[in-house]
């Protein structure tokens, strides 16, 4: 019976980003190498991470409640630091490959643009934390129990299942908004996508009042969303007329397989 | 794994903190992989409290049937119902709302209607847990039959129709039989401890029905976990048992059995046949509906502990004026399933693989149950039958004369029932099968038995009235003589001067063989109150010191391994009759008093012990103990003949099993569970629609003419 709490979950969580995977990555090779390589990327930083928690721990006292809280705390701090990091990190050695791919490549044009690197790059990000967040949730979500005999939410599965859903999202955009600011320079977009991160992430100490984290972060991820928007090329005006399918010619004209 | 030992293993799981922080969540992840969580709350306890002191019933199988419980492969769940009368069944069985439950039983309430009405509504029940009382309950409780060991004992159609299936005296009046029931669902037993408050809270907060309506979701619910993996009988699991589908044989089941403990007060030759003997038996274990709790107080420890007790009044006596006759000391394991022990020990003696064959076995004395005397009587049971026969009549009165000549000067009387009766559940049955024998079983009923709690987990140290006053150490109590060790000690006595006297002792040597009361109330207290205590930590070598927990539990368990309680005995007896050479440990251990020696260990049997430590030292001093007690198999031979469907031995045998455990949580209501896969399907489905749509026009959402670098959109 509560196979349907782990399969509605995982459908939640990972939809989303199952049904991007399918339609915009899956069928090209190159993107889904890249996303590959983002997500591996950000386990390594998950490893440095979790290397200096272990040894923190190690060394804190074990017994203090409080201790144990602010190292935490900086436990996430130090996490996000180090997954902008290797972000940046991979941007830059996304700018290398692409030059070389760009050498050995017969066309003029790059074979992907930096824009879609940082999409794919975003997503292959979100794919890994979000993996990462939810999976222990979601095989204990099998059963037979739910969450609640200590008095915790029943609906312990389904928020988690949601919050997954916007980290996941919330990778991909940063990956946009990041890798656009850091094409153009703008140092103070960077530092935005890492103060969103910190925010979100230190939203999940609310819990377990899920209405306190899930809603300022979901406002966040719209926010977010808005922005990679517009990084990503996206306009009113483009919006509009996509709406309004007034483009029958422009895309009659324009259109090819991606 | 053995199954007998087949304790779970508690699986610590894969972590998870709380919701979603991925960062907080992978830290966990890999300080979980090496460390127990700091700060972290797995998502698995979030959801589980996880039962300890569980005990469940297990399914045992003989030649024609399969008794006790089982849960299917992945554990029965149901919820939650404290049952709080008789009429509140009516809940479980016909108008709760929400099947299958899971009852939770105070012990008054588990009786025979009531366990009948679950097992007949099964389809309704998904198990039961009964929480242990901590004090006996005022009335009598047995869930063995009301006539033990019916169909193996002497008494059949052939033997004398008259006294077979406890015509005449049903021996065990409160049986309700619920041990030899077959249930398709769990059944635990739960000490009444913090778990049980747990549960009680957990119902109370969740599924209490209040005037009439019904509980609302989130329902709290219980799953537990034996699944057994014989079926059907002892031919089919012994069948399967020999199947090999992989390398490593898969086993279903093994027949009960461990070791009978015997000495002689003579040294024999192990090796040679035919010595002449008197034999003195008593039972050494017990059962009750749950898996290891037996702490068979009166059913098996009045008995043994008094033969013990015996011996060892005799071992001066037997040693300055040894009597013509050996005395043969027996203890037989497993003759609550059918006399596996005794059975076994007469078939080795028939077909000569005994150091005694039968024919040489003189007359035998058991001792019964005689921890519950009503005014100091003891009864002297014997069998109707062969004493129809004038010799055997003859050596029969002769016995009771002595006993009787015995008991003068205690405070002990012996008396005859007085009536044509059959003897009582016995050992000395199995003799008689093979051949009319002379003997008497001592028992403290007259018919049927004083034991209110036979074969039941209330047969403990309480119901003896093995007490102590408060405030008093371990080791205090160790020491002081209770009223219980008294009583038994006369017993004891009278039991050593009758063995004494019955092998051919002189009559003016009695008043000389006394039992000690220190020793009946230390074996008293170390068996059913704490095996781990001082004085049998000296007795014991040290890889057996380690094994002591606190009651004795004297279920038989599988053949494999001998028990507990066998061993212990095997110690005890070994140092209350055995003597202590100044010999090496490496002499000692390897069953010889020198280098030389070869031949002692065909008579003496050699047990290095840990002894006890110095005052001033922490050091034991370990000593040998020469002693000719030995170990014999106490397997039904029904085994050893590969007759799984003998009507003649035993055929009990004990399912495997791969965990068992108990845990509470609480289930979620169907709509929920729903709802949850109704958002999931539809997130999925928008998203799918949205992505597509999406992607299908990137090309102009995406192309604001500012960038026409992007040649591949």
């Amino acid at each position: 019976m509560t196979a349907a709490v782990f399969f509605g979950c995982t459908f939640i969580a990972f939809g989303p980003a199952i049904a991007l995977f399918l339609f915009t990555i899956a069928r090209e090779p190159l993107r889904v190498i890249f996303l590959i390589a983002g997500a591996f990327f950000w386990l390594v930083s998950l490893l440095l991470s979790s290397l200096v928690w272990f040894i923190s721990v190690q060394i804190s006292n074990k017994d203090s409640a409080a201790q144990q809280k602010g190292l935490l705390i900086f436990g996430v701090v130090l996490s996000v630091l180090l997954q902008e990091t290797f972000r940046f990190a991979y941007y830059k050695l996304l700018k290398k490959a692409n030059e070389g791919l760009l050498t050995l490549s017969q066309e003029e044009t790059m074979p992907i643009s930096i824009r879609q690197l940082a999409y794919v790059s975003g997503l292959g990000f979100g794919f890994m934390s979000g993996a990462f967040s939810v999976v222990n949730i979601l095989a204990d979500s099998v059963g037979p129990g739910t969450v609640g005999i200590h008095g915790d939410s029943q609906h312990y599965f389904l928020s988690s299942a949601f919050m997954t859903m916007a980290i996941i999202l919330l990778h991909m955009f940063w990956g946009v908004v990041f890798f656009d600011a850091c094409e153009k320079q703008r140092w103070w977009a960077v530092a935005a996508v890492v103060i969103s991160h910190l925010i979100v992430s230190c939203l999940t100490f609310q819990n377990p009042q899920y209405v306190a984290s899930l809603v300022p972060t979901y406002v966040i991820l719209f926010l977010m969303g808005i922005w990679a928007f517009y990084a990503a090329g996206g306009s009113l005006r483009n919006l509009k007329l996509c709406l309004t399918c007034k483009d029958k010619d422009f895309l009659l004209a324009n259109h090819r397989p991606r | 794994e053995n199954p007998a030992g087949g304790r779970w293993d508690e699986s610590e799981s894969w972590l998870s903190p709380g919701i979603t922080l991925p960062r907080q969540l992978l830290m966990c992840f890999f300080l979980s992989l090496s460390l127990a969580g700091v700060g972290c709350n797995s998502v698995e306890k979030k959801i589980y409290v996880h039962l300890n002191n569980t005990v469940p019933c297990v399914r045992l199988l003989n030649a024609t049937h399969q008794i006790g419980c089982q849960s299917s492969l992945s554990g029965n769940v149901g919820v939650l119902h404290v049952l709080e009368s008789e009429e509140n069944l009516d809940w479980v069985l016909k108008t709760g709302p929400n099947p299958p439950y899971l009852v939770i039983l105070e012990s008054p309430l588990f009786t025979r209607p009531i366990m009948m009405k679950l097992k007949n509504g099964s389809s309704r029940v998904a198990g039961v847990a009964v929480v242990a009382p901590n004090a006996n309950p005022p009335k009598g409780f047995s869930p063995h039959t009301t006539c033990p060991n019916e169909n193996t004992g002497v008494y059949t159609e052939e033997y004398d129709p008259a006294f077979a299936h406890c015509n005449v005296t049903m021996w065990n009046p409160l049986g309700n039989g619920l041990s030899y029931e077959e249930y398709d669902f769990p059944i635990f037993s739960m000490k009444d401890d913090n778990d049980t408050q747990i549960i009680r809270q957990c119902y109370l907060d969740h599924n209490r029905a209040v005037n009439g309506s019904t509980p609302q979701y989130p329902l709290c619910a219980m799953q537990l976990y034996s699944h057994m993996s014989a079926v059907t009988d002892t031919a089919t699991c012994m069948r399967r048992n020999d199947i090999n589908f992989s390398i490593s044989p898969e086993m279903v089941c093994d027949p009960l059995g461990d070791y009978n403990v015997w000495a002689s007060t003579r040294p024999i030759n192990n090796t040679a046949k035919g010595h002449k003997m008197f034999e003195s038996v008593v039972i050494l274990d017990s059962r009750s509906f749950f898996f290891d709790i037996a702490p068979g107080a009166e059913s098996g420890v009045s008995g043994f502990v008094t033969l013990l007790a015996a011996a060892q009044a005799l071992r001066n006596a037997t040693q300055e004026a040894q009597p013509n006759r050996t005395i043969l000391y027996t203890f037989f394991q497993g003759e609550t399933f059918d006399y596996i022990g005794s059975s076994r020990m007469v078939y080795d003696m028939q077909s000569n693989q005994f150091a005694v064959d039968l024919d040489n076995v003189h007359s035998v004395l058991e001792i019964g149950q005689v921890g519950l005397r009503a005014d100091s009587k003891l009864w002297l049971h014997s069998d109707p039958v062969s004493m129809k026969n004038s010799s055997v009549n003859n050596e029969v009165r002769k016995l009771i004369v002595n006993l009787q000549t015995a008991s003068r000067g205690l405070n002990v009387s012996v008396e005859e029932p007085g009536f044509s009766q059959p003897l009582p559940p016995s050992s000395f049955q199995r003799f008689l099968r093979a051949r009319p024998i002379p003997g008497v079983v001592i028992e403290d009923h007259q018919s049927a038995f004083t034991n209110r709690f036979y074969e039941s987990m209330y047969d403990n140290a309480e119901y003896l009235n093995v007490s102590y006053p408060t405030n008093m150490t371990p080791e205090e109590q160790l020491e002081f003589v209770t009223e219980t060790a008294k009583a038994l000690t006369e017993v004891a006595t009278m039991v050593a001067r009758a063995l004494y006297i019955q092998a051919g002792g002189a009559e003016t040597q009695l008043s000389s063989i006394n039992a000690d009361p220190q020793t009946v109330t230390r074996m008293l207290y170390g068996f059913l109150v704490r095996t781990n205590n001082s004085w049998f930590q000296q007795l014991i070598p040290s890889d057996l010191a380690s094994h002591l927990g606190k009651p004795t539990n004297f279920y038989v368990g599988v053949a494999q391994q001998s028990s507990e309680p066998t061993l212990l005995v095997q110690y005890l007896l070994a140092n209350l009759t055995g003597s202590t050479p100044n010999i090496t440990q490496d002499n000692c251990q390897n069953q010889r008093e020198d280098e030389e020696d070869k031949e002692s260990k065909h008579f003496y049997y050699y047990m290095w012990v840990q002894g006890a430590a110095p005052p001033n030292s922490t050091q034991r001093e370990g000593y040998c103990v020469r002693s000719t007690v030995r170990l014999s198999k106490a397997l039904s031979p029904a085994f050893d003949l590969r007759d799984y469907t003998s009507t003649n031995f035993s055929t009990w045998t004990e399912s495997r099993w791969k965990s068992i455990k108990g845990r509470i949580f609480l289930v979620a209501s169907h709509d929920l569970e729903m709802l949850t896969l109704g958002v999931g399907v539809g997130v999925l489905i928008t998203s799918l629609i949205l992505t597509y749509v999406i992607s299908s026009k990137a090309d102009m959402l995406f192309s604001a003419g500012r960038e026409p670098a992007n040649a591949t959109y």
